[in-house]
């Protein structure tokens, strides 16, 4: 018997900022729409655990797709001659175009790092298109553990072993060697300059201090989950981030890093199991 | 913490993995333990020298430095958040890690695990 997943892909296209995108997304599973967004310099397969687990895909339909410049998802045409910038308001209409487009009725959102941080601007703005939003290692501002993010992209240094070696730091130490040399992988896949375009928005657009105590969790449940080993967005910074917001409900999750869904998938679990059966629960 | 550097050479010589990843890096770097210092010098992935300071006209490419104490709990089997990564420990203001970076950026992984190597022996 071929050793099949469930996961299926396709591609589809979106018009952002006036320009056709060929976007890749995977999924799996049925029911309650989840949408989740991958971490910076990253893409989509983050969330294949997520999308192999009955337990998650029977209630849920699971959709991770890859942002453009990321994984399968090409940049757009013309992109030899710019330099790739991640913006609040390019990544909320992304995100807002690929659940028009595909028609998703109330869906949750689940994002981890970059997208832990545009959950909050997605629940500031749009609570009511959501069911429930999940962070993961979200914060409306981290102090920076790097101040010179040009390491990422130069030609004496290869982007992507330095990203792996970067990112290999917030994994935390008990996470299974297959899934965090995996993790890694992806980072080092990435596309030049992709991640440094990325950190644009989670170090200086992203910087939501002003802003996040206007979201109002009484139209969409806001989960806020963050591992202790992460020292980029830390417990401190998620838990300070929600001090400010009404009924945001926090988890600090033991033996955890910066990538809870891809570094731990078993450990990850115990905890967002029971957000999602929560939110299931509550419709 | 007398002792640890100087198993540095077996530890990471005798790790096959460990210098292919760093067959590009040759360089000497500082590492400072409290006020000890230390200068390890890399040719093509193995620890060639391990010399104990202090020195008076010795140069080097990068530095890493920190407390006694962090380099301890750094070394732990499984060190606590904070101490697990130089990142980590940089950002929590209990290492410096200063120089040319260049070295140390193009080979990270092969540094972070070099330095890690100790933490083996528990």
């Amino acid at each position: 018997m071929a050793e099949l997943e469930p996961i299926v892909g396709r591609y589809l296209t979106l018009a952002l900022a006036g320009r056709r995108h060929r976007v890749y997304f995977e999924e799996a599973g049925q029911g309650i729409p989840l949408v989740c967004l991958h971490t910076a310099g990253a893409d989509g397969r983050q969330f294949r655990h997520l999308m192999n687990d009955e337990a998650v895909t029977r209630h849920y339909r699971v959709l991770a797709f890859d942002m453009p410049w990321h994984g399968k998802s090409p940049p757009p045409a013309g992109w030899q001659d710019e330099e790739y910038t991640l913006t609040t308001r390019g990544y909320v209409d992304l995100i807002m175009t690929f659940i028009t487009t595909l028609g998703l009725e109330r869906p949750v959102v689940l994002g981890c790092s970059i997208g832990g941080k545009i959950v909050l601007e997605l629940a500031r703005l749009h609570a009511k298109s959501f069911r429930a939003l999940i962070g993961l290692e979200s914060a409306d501002y981290q102090a920076p553990w790097y101040d010179d993010t040009g390491w990422l992209h130069r030609s004496d240094v290869h982007g992507g072993e330095v990203s792996g070696a970067l990112m290999s730091g917030l994994i935390a130490p008990q996470s299974p060697e297959e899934t965090r040399w995996d993790t890694l992988w992806m980072y080092m896949m990435s596309g030049p300059g992709v991640f440094k375009g990325d950190l644009f928005f989670y170090r200086a657009d992203g910087d939501f201090r002003d802003r996040v105590a206007q979201i109002d969790t009484s139209h969409c449940p806001l989960y806020l989950l963050t591992g202790e080993y992460d020292f980029s967005c830390t417990p401190e910074d998620t838990l300070r981030t929600a001090a400010k917001i009404q009924g945001a409900r926090v988890t600090i999750m033991k033996e955890i890093g910066h990538f809870p869904m891809s570094e731990n998938p078993a450990q990850f679990r115990r905890y967002l199991l029971p957000v999602l059966d929560e939110i299931r629960a509550a419709r | 913490m007398p002792g640890v550097f100087e198993t540095l050479p077996a530890l990471v010589n005798g790790n096959a993995a460990l210098v292919r990843r760093g067959r590009y890096c040759t360089t000497t770097f500082l590492v400072e333990v409290g006020d000890t210092a230390w200068l390890i010098s890399v040719h093509e992935g193995r620890v060639e020298k391990v010399e104990r300071g202090p020195f008076l006209m010795r140069a080097w490419s990068f530095a890493v430095r920190a407390p006694a104490a962090a380099w301890q709990k750094f070394w732990e089997p499984v060190p606590a958040p904070g101490y697990h990564d130089i990142f980590a420990m940089t950002k929590g203001g209990h290492a410096r890690v200063e120089g040319n970076l260049q070295p140390l950026m193009a080979n990270l992984r092969f540094i972070k695990d070099l330095l890690a190597a100790p933490r083996r022996r528990a």
